[in-house]
């Protein structure tokens, strides 16, 4: 499974790239492998706060519907429209075409909640057990 | 429970196959991409591995069946050639199985019923023929291919010979190739020009590695199949038929024979004056949304019924579904709500099939 380092994640396997006070958001490679083809994405709320690993959007697969929880407290300030049409992105390209929201982030210091590639290989390693 | 494997494993998993239990088994659910392998089946041709079913040999005299009566099918009746889709009724009318019997010969009958099934089918069926028929269970030793899409003809009759092309539609034959007789059949689940091989377990690798060798071939799984069989308005055992739905409910009065007796009969004609009151239906919704199993199905703000089953159509880009309605609560093209645990979709009871332009009745 592809982890991309200098990208943070959660345990739900969700990754945050973050620059200045904005950041990325979207599934891991190990996330869009375990849910097959990505049929669908629910355009989030622009302008709504979230707090960290409050839900940010939901997402369908050809398995299950599942929901995205956001990595950090903020507001959503943008979505990957490409996704309307082309969920199939999030598969090809999790890291980069496939992301799925801009983020402001406002409390930077909940970061230490999160892995850094090293530990998010180290936890996938002990979830294939 | 240790879940059975199919001949062909190892090829599944040489092709980077996720594999799963279905019914008991291990098999491929795709290689890659489910969305893919639809979209390859209905442009091109694919190969999917249905070792899992369970396949019956019947042979017995055609004057004295006893196989008439057990099965909704009119085995008598159907000509030597021709294969019939119907059912394993209770006697209460509710499908124990779905079926498609091939009469092979004047007297000689296959039947292949699900995977999940087979066993309790094979109790039943055998333990209700007459003394002088013979049952044989040919599952374990009979592999089956299924090859389907618009370019399966041309494949095919490349490993069986041009007169497979003369088969017609649900019509089957005995073709020599691979240093055996084997039976083929022009039928499917998918809905596109198709067709099943019915082969040897032993001879299966060497078949399946014959038809990866052309170009526009490749392998499909059960998560395509599923799609496929849906864009149809072809039921799956399990989701639009249990021993809770009788065939009148599922909306095949049309393959049932009333002129001929058999177990079940009393309880549809029953049924039918009495009145159905509920009815298979298509669900086609305005997004990207699929319905999924026991999602209930709102009209008006009134709980109308539940969803079987559903997947995301590549073919017409939404999600589709089907379920069942009380009958006469909704009509075709009436907007309706699907309602689960993450929202609601909207939608509309659909015609099925969901598509109509495919290649499923080309003449070859």
């Amino acid at each position: 499974m592809d982890v991309r380092s200098g990208y943070y994640y959660t345990k739900e396997h969700e990754w945050i790239s973050i620059e200045g006070n904005k950041a990325k958001v979207g599934i891991t490679d190990y996330a869009q492998h375990k849910l097959g083809d990505i049929t669908f994405v629910d355009k989030p709320q622009i302008g709504k706060i979230l707090k960290q690993f409050d839900v940010l959007t939901g997402i369908e697969s050809v398995k299950a519907a599942s929901d995205v929880y956001s990595p950090v407290s903020g507001k959503i300030i943008g979505f990957n429209s490409a996704l309307e049409n082309s969920p199939e992105l999030i598969n090809k390209s999790p890291y980069d075409q496939g992301y799925i929201a801009e983020i402001e982030i406002s409390n930077p210091s909940e970061i230490k909640n999160l892995m850094d590639a090293n530990s998010y290989k180290e936890y996938l390693k002990g979830l294939e057990k | 429970m240790e879940l059975k494997d199919t001949p062909l494993k190892e090829e599944h998993l040489k092709l980077n196959a996720l594999m799963s239990e279905f019914a008991g088994w291990f098999l491929p659910i795709h290689y890659g991409s489910v969305i893919e392998e639809a979209k390859h089946t209905r442009a091109k041709v694919s190969v999917f591995d249905i070792f899992h079913m369970g396949k019956f040999i019947v042979r017995e005299n055609p004057d004295k069946s006893s196989l008439d009566s057990i099965i909704t099918v009119p085995v008598t009746k159907m000509k030597t050639g021709k294969c019939k889709y119907g059912f394993l009724l209770n006697d209460s009318g509710t499908v124990i199985d779905d079926l498609i019997v091939f009469r092979i010969k004047e007297d000689e009958w296959m039947i292949v019923v699900n995977a999940s099934n087979e066993e309790k089918d094979a109790k039943i069926i055998s333990s209700k023929l007459s003394k002088s028929a013979s049952f044989e269970n040919i599952s374990s030793k009979t592999a089956k291919l299924d090859v389907q899409g618009p370019l399966s003809s041309e494949i095919v009759s490349k490993i069986a010979g041009d007169k497979i092309k003369e088969l017609k539609y649900f019509s089957c034959s005995v073709f020599n190739f691979f240093g055996g007789d084997y039976i083929i059949s022009r039928t499917g689940y998918t809905g596109e020009l198709g067709f099943e091989i019915y082969i040897d377990k032993d001879k299966v690798i060497e078949l399946w590695k014959e038809l990866l060798k052309f170009n526009e071939c490749k392998p499909a799984g059960l998560g395509a199949r599923d799609i496929l069989r849906l864009e149809m308005g072809y039921p799956l055992y399990g989701d639009e038929l249990t021993e809770d739905i009788t065939p009148l409910e599922a909306g095949f009065e049309r393959v049932l024979d009333f002129e001929k007796d058999f177990t079940g009969k009393q309880a549809l004609l029953k049924q039918k004056k009495e009145g159905i009151r509920k009815t298979l239906i298509g669900i086609e919704c305005n997004d990207r949304r699929q319905p999924r199993h026991l999602n209930k199905i709102f009209k008006n703000g009134k709980e109308i019924g539940f969803v079987t089953s559903g997947v995301f159509s590549p073919h017409l880009n939404r999600g589709i579904g089907m379920g069942y309605i009380f009958t006469d609560s909704a009509k075709a093209e009436d907007e309706i709500n699907i309602v689960s645990e993450k929202g609601e979709i909207s939608g509309k009871i659909a015609e099925l099939p969901f598509l109509k332009e495919t290649s499923l009745k080309y003449v070859c």
